[in-house]
């Protein structure tokens, strides 16, 4: 069998393939950039928050801006995201709001869902982006049932889910392939393959040779895409939304990527690989690529400035969030249901009274 | 004898128990390169290779499955789940195959699997890493569900549960992972399945307790001997089946009973042992069974000091039995 092949835009010259490129206009390719070196500046202050015992963890996507801020782009108003923790970059391009990010990294009074998750599990109903889980996959089948739900009234919208290559190895990703084309829902999985599962190398996951070819056993497209270049990603993941959008189905996508940081704050990743394989894929950097691009096109003099600005603003974020009160221990109690039962009266009463 | 941390106990039982005998494998995600995400299986891929230390796919009901095929056919698989809020892809598999192999083939088959999961709060983990599902399992006929809450205990227990005939959850106190440190046998340790041990003596209340929570009422008691309350505190280490014969002459002795745990109060396994007293013990008591208990809601991320129990709520518990 042929394997799918690797689109690409961004050629090795700097410049893109007029055949593939999307013509985006010149303010879209500078908020593409912009969004990836927001990313990036967000990650890296989360991990020394972390590191310096100011928030509790955190998941970095470094090395992923391309697929979040890529597939992020190709989401429309109506669109559903359900995202895994790695894609705080959908949201974000999505209009997610730096302050509500940070506020749910801190969990204090300024996170809008209070404490109640731990950094990275985001969500904001206002643009459909459903929260975050831990366990691995377990959004996929939940994207089906949405876009079941729009197809049912008509609605002319796609659904877009982020995993990484981990995750197809699950229960919840063949089921959620199955409906799909079962159903004929217009459903986008977007995998976003960084070559680990923690420490587990793709090729111990899965005994295919890629993961887009598992869409056809489901009956889907499956399809290959340079997932640092955010060009392709941007292209690949829109034309798999408007397909789904004209009611033609879903889409499995791989995005070929890496993640050059650890898999979280908690882990250490040169027990499992060597620096040599991280220093090739650094070299493949999203950002520096696309920059080089824009560069070309005349339309970013100064990247410095660029990163300099996105961590200033970052910075602010943090300062303004930071030194929120902490969440009420009242609040422990509510939203467990639509109404609060007796017990849960009672177990809070006993609680704020000093007396449980 | 070493003193070592409750993880690097883990680790020796599983070290001493393949090195015994070669049936013993272990699997899960990350077990072998990285060594689990605690470091539990550090050093044995090296030393026993990747046939019996097998780094497997994401997949908990996968990894559940085929741990019972390989116990059915000879094999002794000690499986890892990373963190026991991830243990429920598995459930299908842990309940209604791995718990009912003995019964559904009339002791043709066993499926002598031992789970080991991390379990429990404290580590700032918010939901999907610090839940206690002891009761799901406790509920399940055919389980052993297990906690250790000494590096002596985790190593003795675990090499009891890879030896025997039943399948066992074993769930570890990650909040206690590397906060406690005891002095453990060097090579072979067994710690009797099914048997309970007195933490420490008392006069005038029973305090029943396991896993991270030991502590919590070690504190507790230190606390109420100040106040001249001379309290037993009981830990089962096996939940299930449960040394009630412990916990049953303890209570007759004191006619007062706590049960502290961390799970959720409602069903919980406090509340298995609250009936028990008072179907046992009822005309020796003199207070009725008071359960101090994680709350009936999602464990929360922000609020989990407030979540778990404390040395204090723990005390005012204390008192009001002792006031009833
Ligand atoms: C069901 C489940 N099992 C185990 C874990 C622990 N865990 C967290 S992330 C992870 C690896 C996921 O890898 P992948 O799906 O490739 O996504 P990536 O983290 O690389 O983005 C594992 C095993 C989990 N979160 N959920």
């Amino acid at each position: 069998m042929t394997e799918p092949e690797i689109i690409s835009v961004l050629r090795p010259d700097g410049t893109a393939d007029p055949s593939l490129d999307p013509g985006l206009p010149d303010p879209e390719l500078l908020s593409l950039y912009r969004h990836m070196v927001l990313l990036r500046a967000i990650d890296e202050k989360a991990v020394a928050l972390q590191r310096s015992g100011r928030i509790g963890f955190f998941v970095p996507s470094t090395g992923q801006e391309a697929c979040s801020i890529g597939a992020g782009h190709a989401v429309r108003d109506g669109d559903w995201i359900f995202p895994a923790y790695r894609d705080h970059g959908v949201g974000l391009m999505r209009g997610y709001p730096l302050a509500a990010l940070v506020g749910q990294i801190l969990g204090n009074t300024t996170d809008a869902t209070r404490g109640r998750q731990m950094p990275n599990h985001w969500c904001d109903r206002s643009i459909h982006l459903v929260s975050v889980s831990s366990p691995v996959a377990t959004q996929l089948p939940h994207a089906v049932g949405a876009a079941y739900a729009a197809k049912l009234r008509g609605e002319r919208i796609a659904v877009l889910t982020t995993f990484g290559d981990g995750g197809t190895s699950t229960g919840d990703f063949h089921a959620a392939m199955n409906f799909t084309g079962v159903f004929r829902l217009p459903v986008v999985f977007f995998c976003e393959n960084n070559r680990y599962a923690i420490s587990l190398p793709v090729e111990d996951q899965t005994a295919t040779g890629t993961l887009a070819e598992k869409a056809r056993a489901y009956g889907l497209p499956g399809v290959r895409v340079d997932g640092n270049d955010v060009l392709a990603v941007r292209k690949v993941v829109a034309d798999a939304m408007a397909r789904s959008r004209a009611g033609e189905g879903g889409t499995l996508i791989e995005a070929l990527t890496y993640r050059l940081g650890p898999h979280s704050t908690s882990d250490d990743p040169t027990v499992y690989r060597s620096e040599e394989e991280v220093a090739a894929w650094r070299g493949k950097d999203p950002i520096r690529r696309f920059a080089a691009f824009l560069k070309g096109r005349g339309l970013l003099e100064d990247p410095a400035a660029e990163e300099e600005g996105a961590k200033e603003t970052v910075r602010r974020a943090i300062e303004a969030g930071e030194g929120a009160p902490p969440v009420p221990l009242s609040s422990m109690f509510e939203d467990v249901y639509a109404e609060i039962p007796w017990h849960l009266v009672e177990q809070r009463d006993s609680l704020l009274s000093g007396k449980g | 004898m070493a003193e070592v941390t409750l993880i690097k106990a883990v680790n020796d039982a599983l070290a001493t128990e393949m090195a015994r005998d070669p049936s013993v494998c272990v699997l899960g995600e990350d077990v072998g390169r990285d060594g689990g995400v605690f470091r539990a299986t550090e050093g044995l891929l090296r030393r026993f290779g990747p046939e019996r230390v097998i780094d497997t796919p994401l997949n908990e009901g996968g990894i559940l499955g085929m741990a019972i095929g390989m116990a059915l056919n000879g094999l002794r698989p000690v499986a890892e789940i990373e963190f026991s809020d991830f243990i429920y892809p598995a459930f299908d598999q842990i309940v209604s195959e791995m718990a009912k192999m003995r019964y559904r083939s009339a002791g043709q088959f066993t499926a002598a699997v031992v789970v080991r999961a991390p379990s429990g709060g404290g580590i700032k983990g918010g939901h999907y890493h610090s839940q206690s599902p002891e009761a799901y399992f406790i509920h399940t006929a055919g389980l052993v569900v297990v906690m250790p809450s000494t590096p002596s205990d985790a190593k003795g227990l675990l090499a009891s549960a890879i030896r025997g005939e039943d399948p066992v959850i074993f769930l570890e106190p990650k909040a206690l992972y590397r906060t406690v440190k005891g002095e453990v046998p060097q090579g072979e340790h067994l710690v009797p399945i099914g048997k309970g041990r007195i933490v420490r003596g008392g006069a005038d209340l029973t305090l029943v307790t396991w896993g991270a929570m030991v502590p919590v009422a070690e504190k507790a008691a230190a606390a109420a001997a100040k106040e001249r309350v001379d309290v037993e505190i009981i830990d089962p280490r096996t939940l299930w089946p449960l040394d009630i014969g412990m916990i049953e002459a303890s209570v007759n002795r004191t006619g007062r009973a706590v049960v502290l745990h961390e799970a959720p109060r409602t069903c919980g396994f406090g509340a298995e042992i609250s009936a028990l007293i008072h179907e046992r013990c009822f005309l020796h008591m003199k207070a009725p069974v008071a359960r101090v208990t994680g709350f009936d809601t999602p464990f929360p991320y922000a609020l989990e000091k407030s979540y778990l129990p404390d040395p204090e709520r723990t005390l005012r518990a204390i008192r009001a039995s002792m006031a009833f």
